[in-house]
């Protein structure tokens, strides 16, 4: 048995890589999926506090790659469903504690136990830990903000996914990308402040597998260590469900791209 | 539009200049991808050596490389300025 790995990447930083992953992995843990997901920011831990299990991390990745302690150990089970788990990152500041052989040792323990999707929250850059975060991947999740440094950095790495991973060195088939625009902010587009959807597939000339509308509720939801999946009533967590349905091959019509319609008194008054 | 909003600053609408900014240096970068590391050193240093002779920017220059089957070729174009051959004369 092998699970099948997801990287949720960006290069470029603060663009929501470690939201997405948190809301991934607790989507297809809602959908059944017996679901791990690692956070490969070794030294800057930080997915755990989205997730919230932040004070009920004891072991680390780091420990287990250096079999300091169990896999079974290290797994922290979420709170809300009994087939997710959280891999923390290290806080250590060695930056060479993570080895691909020992990436890769976890990587195929977690598919004997019976794991069907990791998922690889990779830290920002193109150094080590993200070349790790993305080496074993099946899928690629890319990250993007409609915003030109983001963009280009996205650009960079497909083609790191195209070249730089075991797939393609063995020539397995290329790892399926999915574009993911979030901090979409339909109102900017129709003044024409913002790059729309359009734009960044015609720029990455790859379509979006999601659109993430830039919503306060992201930010109450990680205040509260609570995957903004979880809150049906925001369009975040709404996108990102469809977001997820899509990844496991459902269509989806794409949801939050218009200018939500105003009411009478933001008609007359504004805002 | 609510009656109040002349009261707020409109930003510029930029999003056109980013797409077509992005589409510009994005191509270039692809264009370059899987190149060998050396490509930007030559390219400057190339630059250093034309300059002495003539006064073309960065930009001026372009530099492939193509892979055919068995053998790759190096491509360097320079386009020279309109006044060039007034300078150098």
């Amino acid at each position: 048995m092998t699970a099948e790995i997801i990287v949720v990447t960006s290069g470029k930083g603060g663009v929501g890589k470690t939201t997405t992953s948190a809301s991934l992995a607790t989507g297809l843990a809602m959908s059944g999926k017996k679901v791990a997901v690692i956070d490969f920011d070794v030294g800057l831990r930080n997915l755990d506090l989205i997730m919230g299990c932040e004070r009920r991390v004891v072991y680390d990745f780091v420990n287990v790659v250096h079999s300091e302690a169990t896999l079974k150990q290290a797994l922290i089970k979420d709170k809300r469903y009994e087939n997710l788990y959280v891999l923390a990152a290290s806080q250590t500041r060695d930056k060479d504690a993570l080895t691909q052989e020992g990436v890769e040792k976890v990587l195929e323990e977690l598919g004997k136990e019976g794991f069907d999707y990791v998922v690889c929250d990779s830290p920002a850059g193109i150094e080590k830990g993200a070349h790790l975060a993305m080496y074993f991947a099946d899928h690629a999740v890319v990250v993007v903000n409609p915003e030109v440094s983001s963009v280009r950095d996205s650009d960079r790495i497909l083609g790191l996914l195209a070249s730089k991973t075991r797939r393609a060195e063995r020539g397995d088939g290329a790892i399926k990308q999915h574009l993911l625009l979030t901090r979409y902010n339909p109102a900017r587009v129709a003044v024409g402040e913002m790059l729309s959807v359009k734009d960044v597939e015609e720029i990455l000339g790859i379509n979006v597998v999601g659109v993430i509308p830039e919503s306060e509720n992201v930010l109450a939801a990680s205040n509260a260590g609570v995957p903004v999946i979880l809150d049906d009533n925001s369009f975040a967590g709404q996108a990102y469900s469809d977001t997820v349905a899509r990844i496991l091959g459902e269509e989806r019509a794409m949801r939050f791209l218009e200018v939500p319609k105003k009411g009478f008194f933001q008609r007359v008054f504004g805002g | 539009m609510g009656i109040l909003d002349f009261l707020k600053r409109k930003p510029e609408p930029t999003a056109a200049v980013a797409k077509e900014r992005l589409r510009i240096i994005v191509a270039q970068e692809r264009s370059t991808r899987g190149a060998p590391d050396y490509l930007p050193l030559l390219r400057n240093e190339l630059l250093e050596v034309i300059k002495k002779y003539v006064n073309v920017d960065l930009e001026a220059i372009n530099i492939n490389v193509e892979r055919d089957s068995g053998h790759e070729i190096l491509e360097l174009s320079v386009a020279l300025p309109e006044t060039a051959a007034a300078k150098t004369s």
